[in-house]
């Protein structure tokens, strides 16, 4: 099947990704841990711009852009260049943004993703390095305000910005592209997602070949579906009244759910850009091999190897591996018990619950994941009370053992099922003539009526196999 | 003749560190040249402190004046402009924590071009410093506090900075030395930009031993200006008395139109002087020279445009009111800049805006390369080369100010020397009609040991530094 594209959707995407688990800010020795702290409390002359203060680039903040254009496929650069991006804006102390212009520390690189027609290629045009601007708080609302706080703390954080080509043919693809993007970036130890404002997100798009516009102020993946949607709506209507689409720069409105203009092409800024004097190159291109070496195994080889190491099949290696933490996860518990059985059971049962919960993985520990099945395996609980066991622990708490206790769980003696077993048949005997005259189902009747005696607690095939025993035994 | 290092050190060793500094500061206070924008209130207790604690640094006791766009920590630096009226840096400079560390008395903070953008300390918000031969003339600039404060005794040693020719214009006006060290000898981390990838931090004295010994404490290797080189520090080391043999390289373009006739005259004398005294000197080309000037203010400029960018009243300094912040930069900006700062960020955002960022930024990087490669192949053959620092002496107050241009023109000797990232030193070879003249001495890369040589050898065996200004009190 080939994805047709009726509407001709290209769009693109600018990522702005804070590389919030380095140590230190990208031209300075401040510590990246501000989340938790009071505003400028994470400052120094040099994120502050005080007059003489001079940039020192962090080179670790380097390599992770290295391992970030490695992960991505990317061409790395063979020295480092920065430029200035000059605009007066209060939460830019210096009044320029010390970025990367034409020579990006990687470029030329290709994501694969599960786009509408199978796997889809969407091209990484290029990767740079920029540090982030602080932060503008308004008293009130932004245009009923009375004034504006500025904390410095995030001023100098280190950020790559990602552009990819218009490869995504709709917003769902941008959407994988997304979340694809991120689960690499987790991989790769380099951002913590759950930190505020570590991804932003702008977008292009333009429909049938017409002008592009691009959207910003995008804070979620979900978010930047909502917006493309919107804005592909929005460009189809401009073309029906046959008018034309417009260059234009557009606002996201989470919360109406739709584009806003901003600015049109003619009111862009000229950023003067111009190459940083206090900054010399660094010579990065003999890092490569040494970088590349110590890269973390990536989600797609993480899932060929599943196949391979654990004998699973590919929705299950595809479902364990996207998210790091889940991939940890199940090999955690895959050391312990059955490599199979964990694999049922962390990807069909424990992500669905976690799902509809909309509870990441951290809500579950690998101890309780290894208890419940190894419950399973030896039989001393059902399938059914397995997952019982896991819905309580989401909802309630508690430990697997004592929920078996307080609910009564353990499966049931043989004897009791037996008797369960002989009771049924002798107290149905229109059921047992219903069965031998050829009707299936009479049996799956008397099945469950041995549930119901032994209140759910006896394996259900079990009980089957034992009723198709006692009949062929007593009553043929 | 003024006091050296060596008569300070001889008198801190016989009396105080207190008594010392209170002398210069007395002659500060009864001075009239408007070389300081501020003075230290704790300069008598930083110099109690090295007599108490007997503190034994190279410059232990010895009082300095420090340029005013040099960041001190707790002391008002101002760049003489408004616009950073009452602003205290909460940081030392590297070169001020380099002199804390040597036991230097910070004594106050010297006038200059406001930003360092002038070659006459006129532009200053406080005000023109005096020439101190002639109160009527320019004490030279953009560091012309610092050059006069030493010419006029109130200091012995002092700290400019040279971003085309700073340092070494006001040295050679009032009769000191001034040093333009290479680019990235000395870290700039503190000093306010003007044109990062052009200036320097440089020391001023009345001797050239003395500068060497400011250069052995402020020319160590510093990681927080990443354009800083690590390289051989030893200063006063390579001051031998002796210039047998050296290859002196002289360039006609520096000699040419608006180079004043008893300037040319007296630079060729100090040649002649070198050498009888053993040097050697032969003519050298340098064809780039006449397209530097504009390369330099075009650089100068589009660097400034964005270096002062951050000046816009939110964080320091002063503010004007607006309704809202776009207003309030605007206004602050236009009221608390002088004209000539604001010429200079119109001329530089445009040429770095979109359209003519080739034409005129793009192109005077090319121009840029072409002057340093005339030096690397100048400095190929020769040890030195030697120059007039200003092509004419110290112009009267007022005289240029009207006329940009023809102040531009004053620094067409020296900012060639900028772009190429050279060390040069300017020293006094005479005076035309009482007023002082310099030569200037340009070297190679790092090589600051043999231009040092050069002038301490002519200093040792001329008297020119023997002469005292009128300012002298």
């Amino acid at each position: 099947m080939v994805y047709e594209n009726p509407d001709g959707v290209m769009i693109g995407l600018e990522i702005h990704v804070q590389l919030n688990k380095l140590a230190t800010k990208l031209f300075c020795g401040c510590s990246t841990d501000y989340h938790t702290s009071e505003p400028n409390t994470h400052v120094c002359p040099v994120c502050m711009g005080l007059p003489g203060c001079l940039p020192v680039l962090n080179k670790r903040a380097v390599e992770y852009a290295i391992r970030i254009g490695l992960a991505l496929n990317c061409e790395i650069v063979e020295q480092t260049q920065f430029h200035r991006k000059n605009y007066y804006y209060p939460d830019l102390p210096k009044g320029f943004q010390t970025t990367q212009y034409d020579y990006p520390i990687v470029s030329d690189g290709r994501v694969v993703i599960e786009g509408e027609d199978g796997e889809h290629v969407v091209r990484i045009r290029r990767a740079h390095m920029e540090e982030d601007p602080g932060r503008l708080m308004h008293m009130g609302s932004i245009d009923r305000s009375r004034g504006t706080l500025i904390d410095y703390n995030r001023s100098g954080m280190a950020l790559i910005e990602i552009v990819s080509e218009p490869d995504m043919r709709s917003p769902r693809e941008a959407r994988r592209f997304l979340d694809k993007l991120r689960n690499i970036l987790e991989y790769l130890d380099v951002f913590d997602s759950t930190l505020e404002g570590s991804m932003r997100v702008d977008a292009n798009i333009s429909i049938g070949g017409g002008d592009r516009t691009e959207v910003k102020n995008i804070s979620s993946h979900k978010g930047a579906e909502r917006a493309l949607l919107y804005e592909i709506m929005r460009q189809k209507n401009i073309k029906r009244r046959g008018e034309e689409v417009v260059m234009e720069t557009r606002h996201f409105d989470e919360a109406r759910g739709v584009t806003i203009s901003m600015r049109t092409k003619e009111e862009e800024h000229d950023y003067r850009y111009f190459p940083e004097p206090d900054l010399v190159p660094m010579r990065v291109g003999s890092w490569v091999d040494g970088i590349l070496e110590t890269l973390p195994e990536l989600p797609d080889a993480r899932r060929s190897r599943f196949i391979s190491d654990y004998g699973m099949v590919d929705t299950h290696a595809k479902a364990l591996t996207s998210v790091i933490r889940v991939a940890d996860f199940y090999e955690e518990v895959a050391s312990q018990v059955d490599p199979a059985a964990a694999a049922v059971w962390v990807s069909d049962v424990l992500k669905g619950e976690l799902n509809y919960r909309d509870l990441t993985i951290a809500s579950f520990t690998v101890e309780d994941m290894v208890k419940i099945i190894e419950l399973v395996v030896s039989g001393k609980i059902t399938e059914k009370g397995a997952v019982e066991i896991i819905r309580s622990i989401l909802d309630e708490g508690g430990s697997p053992m004592d929920i078996v206790k307080e609910k009564g769980l353990l499966k049931v003696e043989g004897d009791v099922v037996d008797q369960a077993v002989e009771e049924v048949l002798k107290e149905n005997p229109e059921a047992l003539e219903d069965y031998f005259a050829g009707k299936e189902k009479s049996l799956n009747f008397l099945v469950g009526q041995v549930m119901k005696k032994t209140r759910g607690r006896a394996d259900a095939r079990s009980v089957r196999e034992m009723m198709l025993e006692e009949i062929d035994k007593n009553y043929r | 003749m003024l006091d050296g290092l060596s008569d300070i050190r001889i008198k801190i060793g016989s009396s105080s560190a207190e008594d010392v500094v209170a002398f210069y500061l007395e002659r500060i206070e009864k001075s009239d040249i408007n070389a300081f924008t501020c003075i230290a209130e704790d300069a008598i207790d930083q110099a109690k402190k090295v007599d108490s604690l007997d503190i034994e640094g190279p410059l232990a006791g010895v009082p300095i004046a420090i340029k005013d766009n040099i960041s001190t920590k707790g002391l008002s630096t101002t760049c003489s402009s408004a616009i950073l009226e009452g602003y205290v840096p909460p940081y030392d400079a590297h070169v001020i924590e380099r002199l804390r560390k040597a036991g230097a008395v910070i004594i106050g903070k010297s006038n200059m071009d406001e930003f360092g953008m002038g070659t006459s300390t006129e532009t200053s918000i406080y005000g023109p410093t005096l020439n101190p031969w002639d109160t009527e003339r320019v004490a030279g600039g953009s560091s012309g506090g610092s050059a006069a404060a030493v010419a006029a005794g109130q200091v012995p040693v002092s700290l400019g900075s040279d971003t085309g020719g700073s340092v070494r214009c006001p040295a050679a006006f009032c009769g000191a030395v001034g040093l333009k060290p290479t680019y990235g000898a000395v870290s700039r981390y503190g000093l306010v930009s003007y044109a990062n990838s052009l200036e320097q931090i440089g020391p001023l004295a009345n001797r050239v031993e003395d500068v060497a010994a400011l250069m052995d404490v402020i020319g160590t290797y510093d990681n927080r200006d990443s354009t800083c080189v690590k390289h051989d520090t030893g200063y006063t080391d390579a001051l031998q008395d002796d210039v047998e043999g050296l290859k002196i390289g002289v360039p006609a373009e520096y000699f040419g139109e608006g180079i004043d006739d008893n300037v040319q005259k007296l630079v060729w004398d100090a040649i002649g002087k070198f050498e009888d005294m053993g040097a050697e000197y032969t003519k050298v080309s340098m064809p780039n020279t006449p397209y530097a000037l504009a390369a330099y203010y075009i650089i100068a400029m589009s660097e400034a445009s964005s270096n002062l960018a951050r000046f816009d009243g939110t964080r320091y300094g002063t503010r004007s009111e607006g309704e809202n912040w776009h207003m309030m930069v605007s206004k602050t900006r236009q009221e608390k800049f002088g004209a000539e700062v604001k010429r200079r960020i119109l001329l530089g955002t445009y040429a770095l805006s979109a359209g003519y960022h080739d034409k005129y930024y793009l192109k005077a990087l090319k121009v840029r390369t072409l002057v340093k490669q005339d030096f690397e192949r100048a400095l190929g053959d020769v040890d030195v080369l030697m120059a007039p620092t200003m092509p004419t002496p110290a112009f009267k107050i007022g005289e240029k100010m009207d006329d940009p241009l023809s102040l531009y023109l004053s620094d067409i000797n020296t900012v060639p020397i900028n772009l190429a990232g050279v060390p040069s030193i300017s020293v006094p070879c005479g005076f035309s009609e009482g007023l002082p003249v310099g030569l200037q001495v340009i070297g190679n890369y790092f090589d600051e040991a043999t231009i040092l040589k050069a002038a301490n050898t002519f200093e040792k065996n001329t008297d020119h530094h023997t002469k005292l200004a009128g300012a002298v009190v």
